[in-house]
């Protein structure tokens, strides 16, 4: 990752302590935990770096879209993916900021295959201090043979009085 | 009642997100009712970019197969979705519109809405494989 950018935003020159490392370094599953989707579907923390998420979602057979083929519906990649871009996104800053997905593309490369725990990993490329650029992958055996690409932007600071904020600076005075 | 209706109930992972289909004077829509476990934020609450991501798509393959001849389910080759507006804690619903039926691929773009069809909580556009 580069030390500099031109508008000096993201990546942090060398710098601030990411939120994230203050936040979720005990307890990283924390970062799925409190969106009760995420919990219903299962999904897992695997890594989180800076600017950087790797999460999981089990296989389950309540997943499959297409019952010819036993194979996952395309959509259980969108939460996977839009949720490790928001992970990703979060990892990138230094302190909380709420944000917002405003698009996301998926590109499904081949289909998963059926009975393989599902990965998704995303990466914050670049941000301003508005607007999140992430893109990202999801596999099922190799991460270098990926059945989906992803590529979204986030909008940071949508929801100025969102409670979560609240929340997280409660969570860090314990 | 229809294809779609039919199909639908065979789909795991449109019973999981608890998707139904209605009919009414313009065609197709599918309905998402609203339960705890699709919310993505619990302190607003809205649902899961990820479920309202996954209706869209979910909408699109239903209209497909709705106007076709068999009940084969088309595969999707890419997706986008717009988000427009938070997916407050009431039902969704969600029409499609197939831009292109060609022999081998189609275009269809998909709008979901909670209070007014003319206020999309998303919007979307997919390419699929016949």
């Amino acid at each position: 990752m580069a030390a500099e950018t031109r508008d000096g935003d993201y990546p942090p020159a060398v710098a601030k302590q990411y939120l994230f490392e203050r936040i979720f370094r005990e307890n990283p599953n924390a970062i799925v935990d409190s969106v009760p989707h995420c919990v219903e579907i299962g999904m897992q923390c695997v890594q989180l770096g800076p600017g950087t998420a790797t999460l999981m979602i089990p296989y389950r057979k309540e997943f499959v879209g297409d019952p010819s083929r036993g194979v996952v519906f395309g959509g259980i990649i969108t939460t996977l993916l839009d949720q490790a871009g928001g992970a990703a996104t979060l990892c990138s800053l230094a302190e909380f900021t709420s944000m917002a997905t405003i698009d996301l593309r998926i590109d499904y490369l081949r289909a998963a295959e059926p009975g393989l725990d599902l990965f998704g990993s995303a990466e914050c490329y670049k941000r301003t201090p508005s607007v999140a650029f992430v893109r990202g992958k999801a596999w099922d055996r190799d991460t270098e043979d990926p059945f989906a690409n992803y590529i979204a932007t986030y909008m940071l600071g949508s929801k100025p009085n969102d409670p979560l904020g609240g929340d997280v600076k409660a969570e860090q005075s314990k | 009642m229809s294809r779609a209706n039919d199909i639908v109930g065979q789909i795991p992972y449109a019973n999981f997100i608890g998707m139904g289909v209605e009919r009414d004077a313009k065609g197709l829509v599918c309905v998402l009712p609203f339960k705890d476990a699709n919310v993505g934020n619990r302190w607003l609450p809205a649902v899961h970019g990820g479920v309202i991501g996954a209706f869209l798509e979910m909408t699109a393959l239903l209209a497909l197969l709705d106007q076709s001849q068999d009940d084969r389910i088309a595969r999707p080759i890419n997706f986008s979705t717009d988000y427009l507006r938070s997916a407050g804690p009431q039902q969704t619903h969600g029409r499609a519109e197939i831009v292109k039926l060609g022999r081998r691929i189609a275009n269809v773009r998909v709008v979901a809405y909670q209070d007014e069809e003319a206020k999309p909580v998303a919007a979307g556009i997919g390419n699929f494989l016949l």
